[in-house]
């Protein structure tokens, strides 16, 4: 017999990672006598990308120190997606995310302080630097205060949205299995905020051996978000964009500070420039209206794709040059 | 078999199954020695160092996969939520071994002052543009500034494909 647990509430989150999380926090905020809950397919203290800790805040404006405009992001983000963006979405999250950083700071994320300034340490032009083993046990913790932890459900994957027998655009709760003991929850929601996070492994890898399917995203990554979605009619927008992240040698992690703070070098095997002898050629493919090759910032899905051509051309595999930033720093130090 | 238990230090307390997030770290059938975790599949492991950073007895190890990392290479890591610091130990299969130590947080755990502590807001502030802790009326301007004023942008017509 399978065990069957109906959960009535208001609000329902689907994914307590960092967005269903800061869901909690702004929902209770507004609502203070809704029942709002969370279902979470592991444990909200250390799940969602977050878990294993991150080295830096990637969109930090800096508008209380005036160091860029919500119109600035957009305009990078509108480069670096060539184009195919949604300006309004952009503009709407950028605009508040220097006060959840702020909050974040106050709850206690090390965020590295420029003591002259009074502001933070830059990673990049949008990033900024902290010690973030610990980010997602603290975002969690104010999540939990905020739903209280009879409210949270944890080891829960949610499989599918239930919609309105009467409205078939009225989404009014989910459903889903405890992971462990295979409980089976009906949730009946008002409304429902889907925060399941976003897909990896969906291209085949090209690793081998025990490496196979290696990649810095979370092998549990899987495209829930999108998926209940689209079996349930929405449309979705804003997925014309996506990458392949080019692997460098000896590592599958991401390479934001190696390559935005410490300015370090990518080359190809034979120490050549990845970038320079494929320009003419992706100008031509896809320099497209917004003079896309020539930016300042190198949109990501043409970097990506240089690195790739040069794979296919049989200078792969690309090298993050540590080597070379290892010895600057000696030789400052000296 | 990125993460892998030592069967002798482990006790069973199950801290390593209830953290990990690829739901990964089962247990064994109770033997004569009790209930011991390990890690049911490997090729599904993030190396998220969760279930070493919360195993109580030190039991959990983890190994890079053998076609990135030097074999003979280890990483350590020992978090401690008194003192608020993490130290990590790096092994370099020459011999070399590195320490470094980072903070993990500035307030102790459980600080978090929850939203229902601030003053419930105006119900007319749904209205408006401003998140919890934007605004003066909102538990405080955490932004700094003003919200820039923008225009209310077109509305995107979604066509419905299929
Ligand atoms: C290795 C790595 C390093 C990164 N470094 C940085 C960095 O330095 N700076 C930075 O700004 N960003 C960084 N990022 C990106 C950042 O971590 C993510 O963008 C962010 O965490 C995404 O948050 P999210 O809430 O959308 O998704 P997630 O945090 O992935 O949350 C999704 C949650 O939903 C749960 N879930 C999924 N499916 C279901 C289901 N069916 N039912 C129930 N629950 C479900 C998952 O368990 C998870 O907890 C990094 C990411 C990775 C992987
Ligand atoms: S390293 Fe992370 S994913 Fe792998 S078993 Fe440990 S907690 Fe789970
Ligand atoms: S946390 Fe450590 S002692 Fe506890 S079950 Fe896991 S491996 Fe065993």
């Amino acid at each position: 017999m399978v065990r069957v647990r109906y959960v009535d509430a208001d609000i329902l989150i689907i994914g307590g990672g960092m967005a269903g999380s800061g869901a909690a926090w702004e929902t209770r905020y507004w609502c203070r006598n809704c029942r709002i809950v969370l279902a979470e397919k592991a444990n909200i203290n250390r799940s969602g990308a977050v878990a294993m800790g991150l080295s830096a805040i990637n969109t930090y404006l800096g508008l209380k120190c005036k160091e860029n405009t919500v119109e600035d992001y957009v305009k990078y983000v509108r480069g670096d997606l060539m184009g195919i963006v949604r300006e309004d979405l952009v503009y709407d999250y950028a605009r508040h995310v220097d006060s959840t950083v702020h909050l974040f700071d106050e709850w206690g994320l090390p965020i590295w302080p420029e003591p002259k300034t009074g502001c933070y340490v830059r990673e990049g032009k949008w990033q900024i630097m902290i010690h973030g083993e610990s980010y997602k046990p603290i975002v969690a913790e104010a999540a939990r205060k905020a739903l209280g932890d009879e409210n949270i459900f944890n080891r829960v994957m949610v499989t599918h949205l239930l919609k309105s027998p009467s409205n078939p655009n009225r989404v009014v709760g989910a459903i889903g299995f405890n992971v462990n003991d295979g409980t089976f929850y009906v949730f009946r929601a008002k409304a429902t905020i889907l925060a399941a996070g976003g897909g990896s492994q969906i291209y085949r890898p090209r690793s081998q051996g025990e490496g196979l399917g290696r990649s810095w995203y979370p092998p549990w990554s899987s495209a829930s978000s999108y998926g209940m979605l689209i079996e349930a009619g929405a449309v979705m927008t804003m997925m014309e964009a996506r990458f392949v992240v080019p692997r460098f040698k000896d590592g599958y992690g991401p390479v934001g500070a190696y390559q935005l703070l410490l300015k370090t070098r990518i080359s190809n095997a034979y120490g050549q420039d990845f970038w320079k002898p494929h320009i003419d050629e992706i100008r031509k493919l896809y320099g497209g209206k917004g003079n896309y090759v020539d930016l300042p910032i190198t949109p990501t899905t043409l970097r990506v794709f240089a690195q790739r051509l040069e794979w296919i051309a049989g200078r792969g595999p690309s090298l993050m040059r540590t080597d070379e930033t290892v010895k600057k720093a000696r030789r400052v130090r000296q | 078999m990125p993460s892998y238990v030592i069967p002798a230090k482990c006790t069973g307390c199950g801290d390593c199954v209830n953290i990990c997030p690829s739901h990964i770290m089962r247990f064994t059938k109770s033997g004569i020695f009790g209930r011991k975790a390990y890690n049911a599949e490997p090729e599904s492991c993030w190396e998220c160092y969760n279930c070493v950073k919360h195993c109580p007895q030190g039991a959990v190890q983890i190994r890079g996969y053998m076609d990135f990392t030097p074999m003979g290479g280890a990483v350590e890591v020992y978090r401690d939520e008194k003192t608020n610091r993490v130290y990590w130990t790096i092994r370099y299969r020459n011999g070399t071994v590195k320490y470094f130590v980072f903070p993990i947080r500035t307030t102790p755990w459980g600080s978090i002052k929850p939203p229902t502590e601030y003053p419930e807001p105006p119900k007319e502030f749904l209205r408006t543009p401003y998140l919890s802790c934007e605004h003066e009326q909102l538990g405080g301007n955490k932004l700094g500034v003003e919200l820039p004023r923008m225009k209310v942008p077109e509305v995107v017509k979604a066509e419905v494909r299929g």
